[in-house]
């Protein structure tokens, strides 16, 4: 039986190399964000305190058009209603953790240690709720620090980047990377098929609910298929 | 940017809310309780059936080039994929596909 603190530094460990990706996003958020015109303060409570990147990027591109403050709102929001769908599909291996610890979790919860945690706990299936907090908590307080720091590092580099760096295009790449390893079964391909066309199809549809549409598609597609092999 | 200070401090807060709110849902909410089996089958695809296509537009359609296609991002892209298909492995597919990217870039 592994402690819960060997858990927590594996999450930390097994983190620490995705931070090459995060770190560009988190970057390039305090170069827009300066750019922008806020003041330090102020893109730093972006990261820290909505500490979501897509959503973070939408508000902020908003904001330059001077869109209204509920539309900036409803429509960062919409982009970060996937963490709803990510905290269901959690829910049967964390529900039964203490509050404080899911405030934490759910503080920290991220496309990148969502992706590790729903591989990772269907692997795993022997861990108890504390030994798959305690991992999930690893991983979180990496990013956390990470995202927060970097957007810091951004917001002093400023334009001294050159754009060669590509740095848009760091977490795309790593996110494809998380994805296609689990490639190999039929209904993950017809998923991952399904959400890449209706995501492309339903793109007129404001405040990013196309990828909604596109994502709830998509997963009864690849849940049907299942069924129907099965 | 035509905010007040006060307006922008209020966007942050509500999105930071509101964000937190979703992400502690269901996981705060649902506690314990075991979900039926065809719930737990489509869960098992929502990582599939939301990261293809949160990427695709970023891909095709990458703002960094204001929209148009960009072979070295396209490129960069699907070696990646292909690499994380047949290696299974995700960091041979990201070293590949940051190659692929530098590469392409510097043509």
């Amino acid at each position: 039986m592994r402690t819960t603190s060997a858990l927590f530094t594996q999450g930390v460990l097994s983190t620490l190399p995705f931070l090459m990706m995060v770190g560009p996003f988190g970057v390039l958020f305090g170069v827009l964000g300066t750019e922008a015109g806020l003041p330090i303060g102020q893109v730093m409570a972006f990261s820290a305190v909505i500490i979501a990147g897509a959503a973070q990027f939408t508000a902020l591109s908003l904001m330059e058009d001077s869109a209204p403050a509920i539309i900036c709102i409803l429509t960062a929001l919409a982009v970060n209603l996937r963490m709803a769908m990510y905290s269901a599909t959690l829910a049967p291996f964390l529900g039964k953790a203490p509050f404080w610890q899911k405030a934490f979790m759910a503080y920290g919860l991220f496309d990148l240690n969502f992706l590790m945690a729903d591989k990772k706990f269907r692997e795993e299936i022997a861990w108890t709720v504390p030994q798959r907090a305690a991992y999930f908590s690893g991983t979180a307080i990496v990013i956390i620090v990470f995202w927060v720091a970097a957007t810091f590092a951004g917001t002093v580099l400023g334009q001294a980047l050159p754009e060669w760096l590509a740095l848009d295009f760091a977490l795309p790449l790593s996110f494809i990377a998380m994805v296609a390893p689990g490639l190999r079964t039929i209904p993950h391909v017809v998923g991952a098929a399904a959400s890449v066309i209706f995501a492309l199809l339903l793109a007129f549809l404001p405040f990013g609910l196309g990828l909604l549409g596109a994502a709830l598609i998509a997963i009864v597609l690849a849940a049907e298929t299942e069924r129907r092999l099965a | 940017m035509t905010y007040t200070d006060a307006t922008i401090w209020g966007i942050i807060a509500a999105i930071g809310l509101g964000s937190w709110a979703m992400r502690y849902s269901f996981m705060g909410l649902l506690g314990g309780r075991e979900l039926p089996a065809w719930v737990l089958r489509h869960l098992r695809y929502t990582a599939v059936g939301i990261i293809p296509g949160l990427v695709a537009p970023i891909v095709l359609f990458p703002s960094a080039t204001d929209g148009a296609i960009d072979p070295a991002r396209l490129a960069a892209a699907l070696v990646t994929l292909g690499v994380g298909v047949t290696t299974r492995k995700i960091f041979p597919a990201i070293i590949a596909g940051a190659l692929a990217l530098a590469l392409g870039l510097s043509l």
